[in-house]
């Protein structure tokens, strides 16, 4: 039987109708539905916005459902900034702890005390870190933030005042809450780095440091670009605490220390009330938000390419 | 484990030959490691001394066994939120962890190549940036608007939408996981792919499987924004899965958003009892399924 | 051991040993956490149907948030009284109450801003609104020293237009003869998310400034020219309460009970009224009523009137098939009209005045 090449190692190994692989397709063809069907109903509630605004809803910034004139750059802005900026503390954090928890810096019985502690947090609903986000975190940027103001007026991303509510603080509670995702993914991957590879490196007389960035890091990236895509994707797409502390404003700016707003957190806040065009209006939003997403899942599987060219065959 | 011998690191720092360097920078990662890991406790501690600190007060025994105050009351429990948020994830979980596994073992093992299990993957990373409201808003259309009501079941669908795409991630990175060498012994042994697959690879892969399983539940314990659509709420107890059902993220949201006090301790208390069970239920699941060595 | 052993690979090689457990272990955890999951929780809910009448009645309702907390109390206490009535209300905004309403998912819905006349044009079997309960709408602040602030119409609608940037501003200061106002910046918090406390705020100054119509008009949701916006009455009560210096619009009870200072607001006839429920209920008394019973004080012109308060309404449909969830129905409504008044005031609402009441009542015999 001629039969195209699709991989897996057990590609070789099919003698005919197998109910468990048939079972196994039809979950992935279910999935793929899935989005799809989720994908259409959104462009259908969006159909009527998309066709009164076209592209001018992407270049516009003002949003006013009283007036049925709606643009959401400033959003978009918001969005990319927050989960960003977000990544950007949570990634190094994320990893660090990850390496921590899979060399042996502690005994086991403390490893695995941090491990849960961490994942605890995974456990902590959105509306809690939203109150802990105005309990704890925005005094402290308000402090860091009029610090900032006062010396740094000069730069576009401190600006003038500085606010509690703001994009920065959004960012750091966004941060805390994908960290649990990054850090348990990140762990696993690395732990599944064959031991074989670990000894070898070490037998070869790499310090632990140069074991690890050199070798296992290489080796596990995959997994880690994955829990990278997967926490960005929950950054992108979290609406309540985000919505809770980033002030709402649908003013265009790049300072982090004002208020902003981003495209979930319009969702979550307008969505209840809308009617109407709004409706429409908001929709076109969260398939902006899908393409987005898209977009940034496609950087990322460019990344791992790359990465994975350099570590090719060793698995 | 550092040997006094010729530099072997070349790929890493070209012809340098000082050890001491090697070293230094050693201990300087180890450290830059320990400050991140102190960094991020900071917060992590305060997050859970708030929640312990607001939520012990009203920690008692009542709180499973009787229903929610409502405002301008004392006392009170919310024993059916907790019943409603062990079922509607428990239905999120019956129907998420199926698919998602399996869908995870036909694009790691079985066609690794082909169209679909390439568009699975952008699907699931798709998947993973909707917002929450969304999934609830789907749910809505098509689970409340046919059933005619709102119901445990509609709540179910939500929450299954909402870990799909993490559940299959983490499931597809735990078979990446499984060293092919196993596959090929087992083959090698003369066991068929389903055997493969069951015997081998799967009890391989489950604890790193469970530790997205429960990072799903985490989430989707915690969410509000699906269950509103599709459950609504309820201050009474569950009759059938077919009717309104109160859940503990519904009720957190609810009472965090009102001026009574005693409803906003009860908000905190719900909290603590949430990242108490879900956390126990991590450690079990996990301490399950330990790799034996 | 048992499933291993049923299936019978005794070629395998002595590893298979662990193996084997690992299946037993997956299988094991699968029956546990499907008990865990579904029956435990299933016996608990039976067991504590013990105590349920075997012949409850289950209403449910979704809508605006503002009275949610009042709608939930009458349904608890109403429960105690008659034990074979269980009404649920969850707050879910008066927009998506509405579509739920239109679309029957609910037995009852609930909107700051009832329905408009297309909105019930959608709904098959008609709809009879019922104003149920009333609120009135305040401008909080943070200004310590300054406890007892003057608002004049021009000031109101100056601060949330950006005209007035501090608080020692002229125009302030006009209404609040020796007070002494701080040169603090003015900070404005607004609702970011829809709500019918910004319609009734808006329409109220845009009713009297035409400035204001234009730049910002009236919605539930619209975009303010300065101020930072928080989500909820409480998002707003947290922006307040963090800085010197913010004023923001927020429901009476919210303010009450947060211990924020309260501005008295300038009425039509010139008076300054500070936001009490008593002088809620006496400007709701005064408004007159139309057939549908949908209304609004827009800028009353009695002199003990305060400008903002405004009824929130139950919608129902005109006919019920379902005969004991009608009777029901109605018990919790007449009920809620009456014996459930008295619970109003404790949580900050305003309790319906007897005329009202009695239209009410008139509304809700239509009901079949």
């Amino acid at each position: 039987m001629q039969k195209e090449d699709t991989g897996g190692i057990l590609a070789e190994y099919r003698a005919g109708p197998d109910l468990f692989r048939i079972l196994c397709w039809l979950a992935s063809a279910g999935v793929v539905l899935a989005l799809g069907w989720i994908v259409g109903e959104i462009v259908i509630a969006a159909m009527p916005a998309m066709q009164k605004f076209g592209w001018d809803f992407i270049t516009n910034s003002v949003w006013a459902p009283n007036r049925d004139r709606f643009g959401v750059l400033p959003f978009i802005i918001g969005t990319a900034l927050s989960s960003f900026l977000a990544i950007l503390i949570a990634f190094p954090l994320g990893l660090g702890i990850a390496i921590f928890l899979t060399e042996n810096f502690l005994p086991p019985g403390v490893r695995n005390v941090v491990r849960f502690v961490v994942e605890m947090l995974a456990a902590i609903p959105s509306v809690v870190y939203g109150l802990w986000g105005i309990f704890v975190v925005i005094p402290i940027v308000k402090v860091i933030g009029d610090w900032a103001v006062q010396n740094f007026s000069g730069l576009a991303i401190v600006g003038p005042t500085a606010y509690g509510n703001s994009l920065i603080t959004a960012s750091i509670v966004l941060a805390l809450m994908i960290l649990p995702t990054l850090t348990a993914i990140s762990r696993n991957a690395l732990s599944s780095v064959p031991g074989t590879l670990r000894e070898g490196a070490y037998a070869l007389g790499a310090t632990r440091w140069e074991a690890i960035l050199g070798v296992i890091l290489p080796t596990a990236a995959p997994g880690v670009v994955a829990a990278t895509i997967l926490s960005l994707g929950r950054a992108m797409g979290e609406t309540m605490a985000v919505a809770m502390l980033i002030g709402n404003s649908s003013r265009l700016t790049w300072s982090i220390f004002e208020p902003s707003g981003t495209l979930a957190g319009l969702l979550a806040n307008q969505f209840a009330e809308a009617s109407g065009l709004q409706v429409s209006a908001l929709m076109y939003a969260a398939l902006l938000l899908v393409v987005i997403t898209l977009g940034v899942n496609l950087i990322g599987e460019a990344v791992l390419r790359h990465t994975q060219r350099k570590t090719a065959g060793i698995r | 484990m550092n040997t006094e011998s010729a530099d072997p690191a070349t790929f890493l720092y070209g012809n340098t030959a000082s050890h001491t360097w090697r070293s230094w920078t050693n201990r300087f990662l180890s450290g830059l490691v320990i400050v991140f890991s102190v960094i991020t406790f900071v917060p992590l501690i305060s997050i859970l001394y708030l929640v312990v600190k607001n939520g012990s007060p009203l920690l008692t025994a009542a709180i499973f066994t009787e229903l929610p105050p409502a405002a301008g009351m004392t006392g009170g429990g919310f024993g059916n939120a907790l019943v409603g948020t062990f079922v509607m994830v428990g239905i999120g979980l019956a129907i998420a962890a199926p698919i998602g596994i399996l869908s995870a073992i036909f694009i790691n093992e079985y066609a690794t190549r082909s169209v679909l299990a390439r568009a699975v993957r952008l699907v699931a990373k798709l998947l993973t940036g909707i917002p929450s409201i969304i999934c609830g808003v789907f749910a809505f259309a098509v689970v409340v608007v046919t059933l005619g009501t709102f119901s445990a079941y509609a709540g179910g669908v939500a929450l299954a939408v909402l870990m799909l795409p993490t559940i299959l991630l983490t499931s597809e990175q735990a078979l990446i996981g499984v060293q092919s060498a196993y596959r090929e012994a087992s083959i090698g042994l003369g066991a068929t792919s389903l055997q493969t697959i069951l015997r081998v690879v799967l009890p391989d892969a489950l604890p790193a499987i469970m530790t997205g399983i429960m990072l799903a539940v985490a989430r989707a314990a915690g969410e509000t924004a699906p269950l509103i659509f599709t459950a609504l709420f309820s201050q009474f107890w569950a009759k059938s899965l077919n009717e309104p059902t109160a859940s503990l993220s519904v009720l957190i949201y609810n009472f965090s958003s009102v001026p009574f006090q005693h409803q906003i301790d009860m908000a905190w208390t719900a909290s603590l009892v949430l990242v108490v069970f879900v956390t126990m239920a991590n450690i079990a699941a996990q301490l399950a399924f330990t790799k034996k060595p | 051991m048992i499933f291993a052993n049923v299936t019978k690979l005794s070629h395998w090689r002595s590893g298979q040993l662990l193996r084997n457990q690992a299946i037993d272990q997956l299988f094991y955890a699968l029956i546990t956490m499907t008990y865990r999951s579904f029956f435990l929780p299933l016996a608990f809910a039976t067991a504590s149907l013990a105590g349920t009448p075997a012949y409850a009645q289950q209403i449910s309702g979704a809508g605006a948030t503002f009275p949610a907390p009042l709608y939930q109390r009458w349904g608890v206490e109403l429960n105690k009284i008659e034990p074979g009535i269980q009404v649920n209300y969850q707050s879910v905004g008066s927009g998506a109450g509405v579509k739920n309403f239109t679309q029957g998912v609910v037995d009852f819905g609930a909107s700051d801003a009832a329905m408009t006349d297309e909105e019930i044009a959608k709904v098959a079997s008609g709809v009879v609104m019922i104003p149920a309960t009333a609120g009135e709408i305040v401008f909080a602040y943070n200004l310590p020293g300054v406890p007892a602030l003057k608002l004049s119409r021009e000031a109101m609608v100056g601060i949330f237009l950006g005209k007035i940037k501090t608080w020692n501003d002229p125009l302030i200061a006009k209404a609040n003869e020796g007070v002494q106002l701080p040169r603090t910046p003015i900070q404005v918090a607004y609702r970011s998310d829809g709500s019918g406390t910004t319609f009734v705020f808006t329409q109220h100054l845009s009713a009297i400034s035409k400035d204001f119509d234009d730049q910002v008009g009236t919605d539930k949701s619209v975009t303010f020219p300065v101020g930072v916006g928080g989500k909820g009455n409480e998002g707003v009560t947290s922006l307040i309460k963090q800085s010197v210096g913010t004023i923001g619009y927020v429901e009476y009870g919210y303010a009450k009970n947060n211990g924020l200072a309260m501005a008295s607001l300038e009425n039509k006839a010139g008076k300054f009224i500070a936001p009490d429920l008593e002088n809620g209920a006496a400007t709701l008394a005064n408004v007159q009523m139309p057939e549908n019973l949908r209304v609004w004080p827009i800028d009353p012109e009695g002199e003990t009137d305060y400008p903002l308060a405004s009824f929130t309404w139950l919608l129902l449909y005109k006919k019920y098939p379902d005969a004991a969830k009608l009777a029901a129905l109605k018990k919790f409504v007449s009920w809620s009209l009456t014996e459930g008044q008295k619970f109003a005031p404790e949580l900050g609402y305003i309790p319906l005045p007897a005329p009202v009441v009695e239209k009410a009542q008139a509304a809700l015999a239509t009901v079949q």
